[in-house]
């Protein structure tokens, strides 16, 4: 896999980069950034609008785009909402429901979740007087910071009206085991939302086989632009939604009173989309297809398994034992020296890690700690970044021992 | 041969924080939080009529540089006037740390800083 680097300009103009906060963002393969620049030296026009070449020759690519997200998470065309990201996904769904939820009801997310996906519901719980419930993790033992499935049949009954979860957790790497808990999100009748932000470039994803209601991810974490995400919504749960954004494109008619809604997808997506970043992100999905799925999980797994061990003898690792229960992100603490500071020396060593609360300030202060160092591994990594990585965080550990 | 960033007595400030305590009947107090690492300070202060700073400390946890910093402006305030300190500046409290600062981590520098000026904006002096 080490070829991988060649596709990457990034790693030709700092061959040292050692690029391991791919849980944050990942990089860009040329063939993207070919994509994005061609649409703007060759057609940039925007869509559903012209009638002349360019106009259209932006609507087929745009068009063409959402076919291809559909096939890779298993959809269908009109399934796929474009939006900014993961965060405007989570945001939209969240204020899209707000409506049927009563002060009996309750909502239920998990202990790992971003502050994307938890907010917009902290907000809709104070506002309806509901109740948020959060599915716990495990605290010790094997399963240590898997989640607790009896936590979640506790939490999931009758008066569950949503169950949005993360499918990976960006701080502690679990997966969760999302068939399990849209199963019981079925049992009572409650919509499943599945925040696959941190999944959608390490796993092939099946939303049919999933049979959620949404699933939401964005571009930026599976080698696309920033800028553009995803929304997939379940045909009829589109169709008994409100837009959550009015304007130009969305509407059939309109009077001085009022309009009628086209249907999903264009009546989601308002306004004029970021035609250059949705064409970027069908280019990305090539970029994966072309590796393969067999091929890119199994040396994401030899890289993660490298990974744990070499990282458990100089650090302390917040996450699951069970290699099989987590994928390659790894939230570390090494007792007496902050992460910043972690960070900051690693970094002379070219390594980019990321160090902080990770947007997840409730897990942090359930997990009892202000904040861990974290890195996180995509397709071009290898096992020398690795080595590097090691040999960074034993210096840092030499810089701060009590001399 | 001393880091550049990480020099001896930034480490040695780190393990051994200075005025790193409660103060009894403090009258001022504030706490601030750096929204980017989750890092928290809090100072507290004790001055007589004059205004004078008697006692003075700070809790926490923090970056190493958050630490050596919070550790020397308290060290610095003790013995003077509020409102001379109330105005020491950012660049101020750079020069006293005594090493180049990057942007991402002027807000370590700076946290400390931030407290001592709430705690003393927020009492009407
Ligand atoms: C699990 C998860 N959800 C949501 C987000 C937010 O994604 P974005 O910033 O692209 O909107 C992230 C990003 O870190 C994430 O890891």
């Amino acid at each position: 896999m080490k070829h991988i680097k060649q596709q990457f300009s990034i790693f030709s103009t700092n061959p040292d980069l050692v690029y391991i906060d791919n849980a944050a963002t990942a990089l860009v393969p040329d063939t993207v950034v070919k994509a994005i620049a061609t649409y703007y030296t060759e057609y940039p026009a925007n869509i559903h609008r012209g009638l002349y070449d360019i106009s259209t020759k932006a609507t087929r690519a745009y068009e063409s785009s959402r076919k291809k997200v559909a096939d890779f998470i298993g959809a269908k065309s009109d399934e796929i909402i474009f939006t900014s990201g993961t965060t405007f996904g989570c945001n939209m769904i969240a204020q899209s429901l707000k409506s049927r939820l009563t002060s009996v009801d309750n909502i239920v997310i998990t202990r790992y979740e971003h502050h994307a996906n938890l907010l917009p519901w902290q907000k809709i719980a104070q506002e309806i007087g509901c109740e948020l419930r959060i599915i716990d993790i495990i605290k010790d033992g094997e399963d240590a910071y898997t989640l607790d499935m009896q936590s979640a049949q506790s939490c999931i009954d009758s008066n569950t009206k949503v169950v949005s979860i993360a499918y990976v957790s960006h701080v502690l790497g679990t997966i969760t085991p999302v068939n399990d808990i849209i199963a019981l999100a079925k049992t009572v009748g409650a919509i499943s939302i599945v925040d696959a932000a941190q999944a959608v470039s390490h796993m092939p994803i099946n939303v049919k086989d999933l049979d959620c209601d949404f699933l939401v991810f964005s571009g930026h974490k599976m080698y696309g632009p920033t800028g553009i995400g995803v929304v997939y919504g379940k045909k009829e749960r589109l169709s008994s939604i409100e837009p959550y954004l009015l304007g130009g494109g969305m509407v059939k008619e309109v009077t001085d009173v009022s309009g009628i809604w086209k249907e999903a997808p264009e009546k989601f997506e308002a306004g004029t989309p970021p035609i250059a970043s949705v064409i970027g992100l069908a280019s990305a999905i090539d970029f994966i297809r072309g590796i393969g799925w067999e091929n890119l999980q199994t040396h994401e797994k030899e890289i993660t398994m490298y990974a744990h061990e070499k990282l458990k003898e100089v650090v302390d690792i917040i996450g699951p034992i069970d290699l099989e229960k987590r994928i390659g992100v790894f939230s570390f603490t090494i007792l007496g020296i902050h992460p910043h500071d972690i960070a900051e020396v690693v970094n002379r060593d070219m390594v980019a890690i990321r160090a902080g609360h990770h947007c997840a300030i409730p897990l942090m202060t359930y997990l009892g700690v202000p904040g861990a160092a974290r890195v996180s591994f995509a397709a071009y990594n290898t096992k020398e970044d690795i080595d590097i990585l090691i040999g960074a965080i034993k210096k840092v550990k030499v810089l701060f021992t009590v001399k | 041969m001393d880091d550049i960033l990480y020099k001896e007595y930034i480490l040695e400030l780190h393990r051994n924080p200075l005025h790193k305590k409660v103060v009894p009947n403090a009258q001022m107090e504030a706490k601030e939080v750096n929204t980017s690492c989750g890092d928290e300070i809090s100072v507290q202060i004790y001055s007589n009529t004059q205004g004078v700073i008697e006692d003075i400390g700070h809790q926490g946890q923090g970056c190493a540089i958050s630490q050596a910093a919070v550790s020397l402006l308290t060290d610095f305030c003790l013995g003077k006037s509020v409102r001379e300190v109330v105005n020491i500046t950012d660049e101020e409290m750079v020069t006293m740390l005594g090493i180049h600062i990057s942007y991402a981590r002027k807000n370590c520098a700076l946290l400390g800083l931030k407290a001592l000026q709430h705690a003393i904006t927020n009492t009407t002096i």
